[in-house]
């Protein structure tokens, strides 16, 4: 059952990223990079990732992609016949032939390495919201505050960016 | 019982998508979108991992890369805002100001 779910997750989320690099109007390319979002979320629950799926659900599709198309409409911006780079054929071959030596590696390596504490037994027991936010808030303090202080520049910095400039002195007097 | 290689490898897809994207392109706003795809490829990387080494780390990194995305979403589009109030264009190939 679970091999089902995944792979219809890997097909849907692979074909909705192709979509969203591949679609003319930029609106459509924004519901297709939601589609995208959503399926990558179906990931999260079979990892036992409840707290991440929700977080992915509300901030990711809630929030940056409403800012997306947010802006796309504000800007009503008319369809570009060439929306491809222009030597962008260029750019395939090497990206292909790449891109299948890292997924042979990538197949082939057997990713050992140490295991932690949190098994899926021990997670279960009081929910993943419940470990995520213990370790948040003990381990990842510091990080968690850098984090906060983070968005606090990213808002004032949008704010100072996108406001309207006033007009200068010369500008007044003409 | 699906095997971690498999998550690395639709993540790997993702990743490749999102930095052709990021590359041909020519539309700023499709490339933050195509930054978006590689963003969430890496989340699905990090909480793969997190559940098959049984680790809660990949899962914080996760979220604190989903609060970096939205800093850069708004960042950028505040960016996208000015620039298309000065030139009427988002065509990363006419924004060449600062080759100076």
């Amino acid at each position: 059952m679970v091999v089902v779910f995944f792979t219809y997750f890997a097909l849907a989320s692979i074909i909705a990223a192709g979509l969203t690099v591949a679609l003319k109007h930029p609106v459509h390319c924004g519901l297709a990079l939601l589609a995208l979002l959503v399926h990558v979320s179906g990931f999260f629950i079979l990892l036992n990732a409840e707290f991440i799926w929700a977080m992915q659900v509300i901030a990711y599709a809630g929030a940056i992609l409403v800012l997306y198309l947010f802006v796309l409409m504000l800007m009503n911006l008319k369809t570009d016949d060439r929306y491809f780079h222009a030597s962008y054929l260029y750019f395939l071959a090497p990206a292909a032939i790449g891109s299948l030596y890292v997924l042979f590696l990538l197949v082939r390596s057997p990713f050992g390495g140490a295991k932690g504490d949190a098994t899926t037994v021990a997670i279960l027991q009081n929910g993943d919201t419940y470990a995520v936010g213990i370790k948040m808030f003990s381990d990842y303090l510091l990080q968690f505050e850098i984090v906060g202080v983070f968005l606090l520049g990213a808002v004032i910095g949008a704010i100072v960016l996108a406001k309207t400039p006033k007009p200068t002195n010369n500008e007044r007097k003409a | 019982m699906v095997p971690l290689s498999a998550y690395v490898a639709v993540s790997a897809v993702l990743f490749i998508i999102g930095l052709l994207g990021v590359l041909i392109r020519r539309n700023f706003i499709i490339v933050l979108m195509s930054v978006e795809i590689m963003l969430n490829a890496a989340n699905i990387n990090l909480v793969a991992f997190s559940y098959y080494l049984e680790s809660m780390a990949g899962q914080l990194v996760a979220l604190f890369i989903i609060a970096i995305a939205a800093g850069e979403a708004a960042i950028g589009l505040a960016i996208i805002i000015v620039v298309f109030r000065g030139k009427i264009s988002t065509n990363v190939d006419e924004m060449n100001l600062l080759k100076w």
